[in-house]
């Protein structure tokens, strides 16, 4: 018996003992990173999605992050930023619920030389050296593309019902921005009826129902600015006694996965991606910051276009 | 008896101003918007912009009775949207995620929406707790509620019988307009068939004077948050049927102020003591045929908001006894 327990305690020795040296080099040598994170909230799949590709790329990084869910509240956020900030962290990724406001809590993580790396969405300051850069897409280009793909399959002419995003957002703005730049170009491609839905399906479908009836049902086409929307499009489409994505054609915007299996059902006809999975490229700004690189202000994420051709393929590849 | 059609004749005369409001957005579509009164029979299926405006309207006209009930006891329910969204995402998830079936979906969210009103009405008659405060309780929380449900996502459902429920027709009518219409009469029945109207009129009147001439002031009001809770559960039924789908971040958000803004504009006093179904059912009307006219117009989506603005202060203000007075005397 005591043999064994003798036993067990070499063992356990032996282990704590090699453990120790496994860990010292790291503890000495490199140090861990540690990053603080503040996000909006999880209020859709697509910022759920953002939030895991962060938190997996510092997974994968070695990277020690510190999360904070902000609950959609920018006092949150703001009081997350200082914790950071006390604490000491090497980098701030923030994904900022509102454009305004920032310059006091920016300015105090400027004087403790902490990089602030922003996702998705900007911020209104004065002084852009607040903030090390800004890692979104661009939403007039994602118009564009929808716009682009548009023509190319009406053959450049046809009328076009456009679902607005919440009035004075900014992805509602510039998605109409650049889906009117794109079929600019083809005079035949008329937008007879534009209105909100609020991003969302009921208001989609809500909307739809009453373009429907204004036109008469002749509607060759729908440029929905988020997925939500073209899905209640679809339904009110249905329930007028039309072919969605044959009698009328649907560009949406998002690539969420209900898009995908809408598309898989010939209902929906092309989705343009807004990528939400910018952990790799906020990880690459942050090393570079600290490397002392100077980084341009806006890096834009590389989107791209779905449509039917592709839906069913891909379809098991999507992670949001 | 005499009574009774004296205060039938009364609560038709409250909703004077919200028939008449309607009667002006109807003669405004005639004018012109065309083919606004086509109505088409496809598939044994009534269908055009009116039907529309009814179909849509259900939702916050069934908002709006429950509201302008509490109203009258002197109340206000603010968590009307929250609670929508609570038994929309409890329908869902029991279908989407549990297997449950349609019927025990149902039963699931009326049963969630009276518990809220309980909830509403203990605070409120029970703790003594001011109505707008109690009920804020659950229009925050209510919502977080919902979305811990759905666990944030889109929870879609493909179930015939709650497709029926906003999507379906009976002899050609939608089933909103049915549902909308019975909660009407069951409204009436109760209010001015029995003597609950009354009771309810007696507490938002005059609470310590009701309750010594023997009127139990807190049953009433406590019936009156039960009542409103199991119609936003309706309405959150009709809403998530509408998309199949339950949206717990959206499903009914800020719709409380459209039925209060309906009950008002329907004749019921914010002050509390008089009420009127009728009315509430036909300022949600107008509400809803206000905002289908914009969308017939295309008028841009940043005037909206303003033009609905102007056509709502322009019925209050007819509403408004001092200003007709006002206007009478010149």
């Amino acid at each position: 018996m005591r043999r064994l327990i003798l036993a067990c305690a070499a063992l356990a020795l032996l282990v704590s003992a090699c453990k120790e040296q496994t860990a010292a080099p790291d503890a000495v040598g490199t140090k861990r990173l540690v990053v603080g994170f503040s996000q909006i909230g999880a209020e859709s799949a697509w910022r759920t999605a953002e939030t895991e590709s962060i938190r997996s790329e510092a997974a994968a990084r070695g990277v020690d992050l510190k999360f904070s869910d902000a609950q959609q509240k920018q006092e949150n956020q703001i009081r997350a930023l200082r914790t950071f900030i006390s604490q000491k962290v090497d980098a701030i990724i923030l994904a900022p619920v509102v454009e305004t406001g920032w310059e006091p809590v920016l300015r105090e993580a400027k004087r403790a030389s902490i990089p602030v790396v922003l996702v998705d969405r900007g911020v209104d300051v004065e002084d852009d050296s607040l903030y090390t850069t800004l890692i979104a897409s661009d939403f007039v280009e994602e118009g564009r593309m929808a716009g682009r793909w548009l023509a190319e399959r009406l053959g450049g002419a046809g009328r076009i019902v456009e679902l607005q995003g919440t009035p004075g957002s900014a992805p509602a703005i510039d998605r109409k921005r650049g889906f009117e730049e794109a079929i600019a170009e083809f005079p035949g491609m008329t937008i007879v009826r534009s209105q909100s839905g609020d991003f969302t399906r009921a208001k989609g479908k809500e909307v739809m129902e009453a373009f429907l009836k204004a036109e008469r049902q002749k509607i060759d086409a729908v440029y929905a600015h988020n997925d939500d929307m073209a899905l209640g499009a679809i339904q009110a489409i249905e329930e007028a006694g039309l072919k969605p994505g044959t009698d009328v054609i649907l560009v949406s915007i998002d690539g969420v996965r209900a898009a995908f299996e809408a598309m898989v059902e010939g209902k929906l006809n092309c989705t343009v991606e807004c990528n939400p999975l910018l952990g790799p490229a906020a990880f690459d700004a942050v090393m570079r910051a600290l490397a002392g690189e100077t980084l341009p202000k806006w890096i834009k994420v590389e989107d791209r276009v779905f449509d039917q051709s592709v839906a069913a393929e891909v379809i098991g590849t999507r992670q949001y | 008896m005499r009574d009774s059609a004296r205060a039938a004749v009364r609560a038709i005369g409250r909703a004077a101003p919200a028939a008449a409001a309607v009667g002006l957005l109807l003669a405004f579509n005639a004018a012109f918007t065309p083919g606004f009164f086509d109505l088409a029979v496809a598939d044994g299926r009534l269908a055009g912009s009116l039907v529309d405006v009814v179909n849509r309207g259900a939702v916050v006209a069934l908002l709006a009775l429950g509201m302008a009930l509490v109203i009258a006891t002197g109340g206000v329910d603010l968590s009307v949207g929250a609670v929508m969204a609570i038994a929309g995402a409890t329908a869902a998830t029991l279908v989407a995620q549990h297997g449950a079936s349609p019927w025990a979906a149902i039963a699931g969210a009326l049963a969630v929406g009276a518990a809220a009103g309980a909830f509403n009405g203990a605070l409120v008659a029970g703790a003594g707790v001011q109505p707008i405060v109690a009920t804020l309780v659950l229009m925050v929380a209510g919502r977080g509620a919902a979305q811990l449900l759905t666990g944030g996502q889109i929870v879609t459902f493909n179930d015939p019988v709650l497709n029926f429920i906003d999507g379906g027709f009976v002899a050609g009518v939608p089933m909103p307009v049915l549902i909308a219409a019975g909660a009407l009469a069951l409204g009436l029945a109760l209010t001015r068939g029995t003597a609950l109207g009354l009771f309810v009129e007696a507490t938002g009147d005059n609470e310590r004077a009701a309750r010594l001439a023997g009127v139990r002031v807190r049953a009433v009001k406590a019936a009156a948050y039960v009542l409103c809770g199991v119609a936003a559960s309706v309405a959150g039924l009709l809403a998530a049927s509408d998309i199949r789908a339950a949206d717990a971040n959206n499903a009914g958000l800020y719709l409380e102020l459209d039925a209060i803004l309906a009950a008002v504009l329907g004749g019921t006093a914010l002050r509390g003591g008089r009420f009127s179904l009728v009315g509430a059912v036909l300022g949600a009307l107008f509400i809803q045929g206000l905002t289908t006219t914009l969308y017939l117009h295309d008028v841009s989506p940043n005037a909206t908001l303003a033009v609905k603005a102007g056509a709502v202060l322009a019925v209050c203000l007819a509403v408004s006894e001092r200003v007709r007075a006002w206007v009478g005397r010149k």
